[in-house]
């Protein structure tokens, strides 16, 4: 038997951990949960950016990705699930100084949460959603997603998924987002510059993080956390612009990471306030007509 | 560093050049910055950490290029790099402190 030791006393300090509650590290992630490795190119994308920390605000849904909320040492909001997008959106209208980022699931933003997302897209909602796509249910054992490739094992197809999965780029794409990329957790510097520049931009932006999901996902389709990160390597193909109607996943032929979409249209506050509020754009009120 | 020939410019080039940190007790041992180390410079060790996780071990230290990898896919916060100072000694630059240049 090995001695276990005693905590260390004086540890160096991570360069991250002034933007994380380190009171509640470690966190509840699995061993080789990729959420941990987003969520840290989030906060290094934070960071760098520039932006005024102060009026930022992290909002997750329900869900393992969803409780990085939890973590950030920003104000930041746990909502019910499904309703990160919503609740972003009230945040940004009663306040259109606050940078808004939403950070959370597939199932979240997608299953449930779904209807909020495409309506937040089409209205070019100024804000960035971060999905983790773990492929499943994560946090409540493993079941089926609207994302869960054809074929692949959950606790709830057992024997193979029948369905289509949603083509999330495309998704963003038809609803109106004017920044979409995809990455995984691997190509993480690319996430990071993908998240800064998302950030600084007006605009509903969207983007797209593959990330494992060892226990409840990998453990049903014969992965081990490593496995994942092989394909994410081998199958990775970057192209940049590529038509968001071929990106669908496939494990098989490659999967598209890249940045498909940035174009520049009004947002939802810019075309309420020049119908509705004509008189506060001349006031130059901060943040309604940067 | 070891080379297989050492460079023409081996004395003006500066590699930059890390040490690393590790935070034992944040580690869940999923070994990602082991495998993804550019230089190979760490392992898993055979101690277990307050939960009982094996956290990594710096092996070759001199072999850190400072790259920041391990730090980024990191998803526990728990390892990261610094710079080290490089030395500027003719013949030595871009070396580690801890290491003369080897040719293979
Ligand atoms: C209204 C409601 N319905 C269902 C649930 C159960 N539930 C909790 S998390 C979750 C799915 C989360 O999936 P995802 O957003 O992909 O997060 P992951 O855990 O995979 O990161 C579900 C269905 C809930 N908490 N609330
Ligand atoms: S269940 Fe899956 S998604 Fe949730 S923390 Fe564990 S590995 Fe990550
Ligand atoms: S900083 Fe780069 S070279 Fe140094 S240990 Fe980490 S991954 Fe390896
Ligand atoms: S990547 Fe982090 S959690 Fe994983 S083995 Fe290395 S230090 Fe530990
Ligand atoms: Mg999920």
């Amino acid at each position: 038997m090995q001695e276990i030791p005693k905590p260390s006393k004086k540890q160096p300090c991570h360069p991250l951990d002034d933007l994380i509650r380190t009171d509640r590290i470690p966190h509840i992630w699995c061993p080789g949960c990729g959420i941990g490795t987003v969520f840290s190119s989030c906060l290094a994308a934070l960071k760098g950016s520039g932006i005024n920390l102060g009026k930022t605000v992290m909002v997750s849904g329900i869900g393992c990705s969803g409780r990085a909320a939890g973590y950030v040492k920003l104000d930041s909001f746990h909502t019910t699930h499904g309703r990160a997008i919503p609740f972003a959106t009230g945040l940004k209208l009663a306040n259109p100084e606050l940078n808004i980022v939403v950070f959370s699931g597939d199932g979240d933003l997608f299953a449930i949460g779904g209807n909020h997302f495409i309506h937040a897209a089409r209205r070019n909602m100024d804000m960035t959603v971060i999905c983790v796509n773990n492929l499943n249910y994560g946090m409540t054992g493993g079941q089926v997603a609207a994302t869960t490739p054809y074929l692949a094992k959950s606790t709830t197809t057992p024997v193979g998924n029948p369905e289509t999965p949603f083509n999330l780029p495309l998704m963003a794409y038809a609803c109106g987002a004017t920044y979409v990329a995809r990455w995984t957790m691997l190509h993480t510097r690319d996430l990071t510059d993908s998240i800064t520049e998302a950030i600084g931009k007006k605009g509903f932006s969207f983007i797209e993080a593959l990330s494992p999901c060892p226990v409840n996902y990998g453990r049903r389709n014969k992965q081990k956390p490593l496995d994942m990160l092989k394909v994410y390597q081998k199958k990775a193909i970057i192209k940049n612009d590529a038509d968001p109607s071929t990106l669908d996943i496939d494990f098989e032929k490659g999967i598209i990471l890249g940045k498909f979409v940035d174009v520049d249209r009004p947002t939802f506050i810019e075309h309420y306030d020049k119908i509705y509020r004509p008189s506060r754009l001349q006031e130059n009120v901060p943040g309604l007509n940067s | 560093m070891d080379f297989w020939r050492v460079p023409l410019d081996a004395d003006t080039i500066k590699v930059s050049l890390g040490i690393v940190h590790i935070l034992e007790d944040r580690c869940k041992g999923c070994g990602y910055c082991i495998e993804y180390c550019p230089k190979q410079a760490l392992e898993l060790s055979t101690k277990f950490n307050q939960k009982g996780y094996h956290p990594p071990v710096v092996v070759k230290p001199e072999e850190c290029v400072n790259c920041h990898y391990c730090e980024i896919i990191c998803p526990e916060f728990a390892i990261f790099s610094v710079e080290s100072p490089p030395i500027t000694e003719p013949g030595r630059a871009g070396t580690h402190p801890n290491s003369a240049i080897k040719v293979k």
